[in-house]
C-alpha cells in the first residue's frame, strides 16, 4: 500500500467513523439514560438522508434543505418518542426489540409509498465539489473532508454539553438515577423527550450527510443500525466517550477490512465480518466493552 | 403443563391445531388444494426454529436476535452437500457431498449446534441489552461469510436438487398404484417434516419439564439467586443456547430440502426478528404458543399482500400494539384465560 492509498483510506476510515459516531452518540444516550434498545434509530437515519433530498429537489440549496430536515429528523423522533417509545420504557428489552422493530416496518414501507422503492440520488452541493489537495499529489473529495469536520465539531459539541451545560448535567444525573433525578423535582419526561429528539437529530445529521456519498434508499438505516450497535457495545453502552474511540475504530477496521482483503486476493465481501470478528475479540475480553459507563 | 383435569379451551386448542396438522394433506388433497401442503409444510419448519428460539428466550429469558443465523448454517450446510454431491466434487478438497439426509441432516445439527457454542461461550458472559446485540452481530457475521462464500451463489444463493431418494421412491410406489404423484410427493414429504416437528415438540415438552428445563426457567426468573443456591447457571445456559442452536440448524436442514434452493436472505436480521415475532405472537415459554404464532405470522405474511401491497405499515403498529396490550400471546391468553398463568 503506497502512503498516498493508505493516507486516503485513513480519511475515509475517519469518515466512516465520524458518521457512526453520529448515530451512535444518540442511541447509546438513549440506552444509558432510559435502559431503552432502540432497533428504529437507523429508520431516523434513513428519514434524514430522504428529507433532505427531496428538500434539495425542492430547494436546490443544501444548506437549507439540510438544516429543516435535521429539524424533521427531531421532530419525528419526538413524534415517535410521545406516541409508541414512552410506554415502552418501563417494559423489559424484549418489548423494546420488537416494538422498535415493527417501527422499522413502518417507518420503511412509510418510504416506499411517500417515496416509491426507486433509490434516490444525490449530487454532492456545488460548492462542496471537487477536490483538494491534502499533500501534493493526492487529491482528497472536499465534501468527504467537510463530512469528517462536522463529525467532529459535533463530538466535541456533545463534549461541551454533556460536561459542561446544566442539561448536560441533568442527562448524566439521568443515566445514574433516574428516580432521584424525578424526585428532585425535574421533568423526567422531558428530559427523555429532548434526549431522544437530540439523538434523532443526530441520527438525521448522519444520514444526511451520507446522501450524497452513498445512494439514498430504504432500508439504508437498517445496515447502518447494526454497525453503530457494534459501535456502542465495543465503546461500553452509554458511554460517549467510548461511542467516539468505537466508532473511529470501527470506521477504519471496516474501511482498510474492504482494502486490504482486495490487495491480497480475498473476496471483498468477507469484510464486512471484520468488525464482528473484532466485536466478538473485545468482547471476549472485556465484556462490558472498552468505556464501561456503570459497574 | 400439567394434567388437566377438565377440557378447557386451551386443552382445546392445542388438540385443534396439532389435529389440523396432522389432517392437513388429507384435506387439501380432498380439496384439490395441493398447494396449501407446501404452504403448511413451510409453517411447520418455521414452528421448529419459533419452538427452538421458545426455548432459550421464553423459558430462558435469553432475548436471542440472531436465531435466524443457524437455521441459515443448517441449511447451508444441506445445500452445500447436496451441491457437491450433485456435481460430484470434494468440499474443502477431501470432505466427499452427499444426498442421504440421514448424513446432511445430522450434519447441519452438528454444525451449528459447534457455531451456537463458540457464540454461546461468548455472547452468554453478557446479558440485557448487551446479549440482545452480541447475538445480532454474530448473526450477521454469520450471513456475510455465506455471501462471501461465491461458490456456492454468494448474495443470490444456490439452486440444489433437493430431493430425497426414499420420498423419491415411494412416489413412484404411489404412482404406480395409481395415485396422483404431485399430491403423493407433497404428502410424504409432508409427513416426514410433521415427524421430525412431533418428535422436536414432544422432545421440548421433555426437556422444559425436566429438572434441566426447571433450572432454565429458575434462570430466567432470577439468576442470582440460581447461583447462590449453587448451580453453574452459565453452563445450563450455554447448553440450552447450544440445544436451541441445533435444533435451529435442524429447521434450517428441512427448509433447504423444502424450497431446493438456499441464500443468506434466510438469515437475515430481520428473519431472526421475525421468529421473535412468532413466538411472541403465540405466547413466549409456552411450547404450542411458537407453533401458532409461527402458523398465524406466515398466513398473514401470504395472505395479506393480496389485499394490500403495503401491508407492513399496517402490520408494523399491529406489532406495537400487541406488545402493549397483548403481550401473552395468542395460546398464553387462553391459557390465563384459566388461571393457569402464561408465563
Amino acid at each position: 500500500m503506497t502512503p498516498l492509498l493508505f493516507l486516503e483510506q485513513t480519511l475515509n476510515g475517519l469518515q466512516l467513523g465520524v458518521t457512526l459516531f453520529l448515530m451512535a452518540a444518540g442511541l447509546t444516550l438513549v440506552f444509558g439514560i432510559m435502559n431503552m434498545v432502540n432497533l428504529a434509530h437507523g429508520s431516523l437515519y434513513m428519514m434524514g438522508a430522504y428529507y433532505c433530498a427531496t428538500l434539495l429537489q425542492w430547494t436546490g440549496s443544501f444548506v437549507l434543505s439540510a438544516v429543516i430536515a435535521l429539524a424533521g429528523a427531531a421532530l419525528t423522533g419526538i413524534l415517535v418518542e410521545v406516541v409508541a417509545l414512552r410506554t415502552l420504557y418501563s417494559r423489559d428489552h424484549l418489548d423494546q426489540v420488537l416494538a422498535t422493530f415493527g417501527l422499522i416496518l413502518f417507518f420503511n414501507e412509510l418510504v416506499k409509498i411517500l417515496w416509491g422503492p426507486i433509490a434516490i440520488f444525490m449530487d454532492i452541493p456545488g460548492f462542496l465539489a471537487g477536490t483538494v489537495e491534502i499533500v501534493p499529489g493526492a487529491p482528497y473529495p472536499i465534501y468527504r473532508l467537510v463530512v469528517l469536520g462536522v463529525g467532529v465539531l459535533v463530538a466535541v459539541f456533545l463534549w461541551w454539553l454533556i460536561t459542561r451545560t446544566c442539561l448536560g448535567m441533568l442527562i448524566r444525573a439521568g443515566a445514574s438515577n433516574r428516580e432521584m433525578v424525578g424526585a428532585l423535582g425535574v421533568d423526567i419526561k422531558l428530559l427523555y423527550t429532548l434526549v431522544f429528539g437530540l439523538g434523532a437529530a443526530l441520527a438525521g445529521l448522519a444520514g444526511l450527510m451520507a446522501g450524497p456519498l452513498y445512494v439514498v434508499e430504504i432500508g439504508m438505516g437498517d445496515s447502518m443500525l447494526i454497525k453503530t450497535f457494534v459501535v456502542i457495545v465495543i465503546g461500553g453502552i452509554g458511554s460517549i466517550r467510548g461511542a467516539f474511540v468505537a466508532a473511529v475504530i470501527v470506521g477504519m477496521v471496516d474501511t482498510f477490512g474492504r482494502v486490504v482483503p482486495a490487495m491480497i486476493g480475498l473476496t471483498p465481501s468477507i469484510a464486512e465480518m471484520a468488525i464482528y470478528i473484532l466485536m466478538a475479540a473485545i468482547l471476549f475480553w472485556r465484556p462490558s466493552g472498552l468505556f464501561p459507563a456503570r459497574g | 403443563m400439567k394434567t388437566v383435569k377438565h377440557i378447557d379451551l386451551s386443552t382445546i386448542f392445542v388438540l385443534a391445531l396439532l389435529g389440523l396438522f396432522a389432517v392437513l394433506p388429507v384435506i387439501a388433497v380432498a380439496a384439490g388444494q395441493e398447494f396449501y401442503i407446501g404452504q403448511f409444510r413451510r409453517i411447520l419448519i418455521f414452528a421448529i426454529a419459533a419452538v427452538s428460539l421458545d426455548l432459550i428466550l421464553g423459558y430462558g429469558g435469553m432475548v436471542s436476535l440472531g436465531h435466524a443465523a443457524f437455521m441459515g448454517i443448517g441449511a447451508y450446510v444441506v445445500a452445500i452437500l447436496n451441491f457437491h454431491a450433485d456435481e460430484g466434487t470434494l468440499l474443502l478438497g477431501f470432505i466427499p457431498g452427499s444426498q442421504n439426509i440421514l448424513v446432511t441432516w445430522p450434519t447441519a445439527i452438528l454444525a451449528s449446534a459447534l457455531v451456537a457454542l463458540f457464540v454461546g461461550l461468548i455472547s452468554l458472559r453478557t446479558s440485557g441489552i448487551y446479549f440482545i446485540m452480541i447475538t445480532l452481530a454474530f448473526a450477521q457475521m454469520i450471513y456475510f461469510f455465506f455471501v462471501s462464500l461465491e461458490t456456492y451463489g454468494g448474495d443470490d444463493g444456490l439452486r440444489f436438487p433437493g430431493d430425497i431418494p426414499f420420498i423419491d421412491a415411494a412416489t413412484d410406489a404411489l404412482y404406480e398404484a395409481g395415485y396422483d404423484p404431485v399430491a403423493a410427493y407433497e404428502s410424504l414429504f409432508y409427513y416426514l417434516v410433521f415427524a421430525v416437528f412431533a418428535a422436536v415438540l414432544y422432545g421440548a415438552h421433555r426437556l422444559v419439564n425436566s429438572r434441566f428445563g426447571m433450572v432454565i426457567q429458575g434462570c430466567r426468573e432470577n439468576e442470582r439467586r440460581m447461583r447462590a443456591i449453587g448451580f453453574f447457571t452459565f453452563r445450563y445456559k450455554l447448553v440450552a443456547f447450544v440445544l436451541a442452536g441445533a435444533i435451529g440448524g435442524l429447521a434450517g436442514a428441512l427448509f433447504a430440502a423444502h424450497e431446493s434452493f438456499i441464500s443468506p436472505s434466510i438469515m437475515h436480521w430481520t428473519r431472526s426478528g421475525d421468529l421473535i415475532i412468532m413466538v411472541v405472537l403465540g405466547g413466549m415459554g409456552t411450547l404450542i404458543g411458537p407453533v401458532a404464532g409461527a402458523t398465524l405470522f406466515l398466513l398473514l405474511e401470504k395472505f395479506l399482500p393480496d389485499y394490500t401491497e403495503h401491508w407492513p405499515i399496517v402490520f408494523g403498529p399491529i406489532l406495537i400494539l400487541i406488545v402493549l396490550f397483548a403481550k401473552c400471546g395468542i395460546y398464553g391468553s387462553l391459557l390465563r384465560r384459566h388461571g393457569d398463568g402464561g408465563h
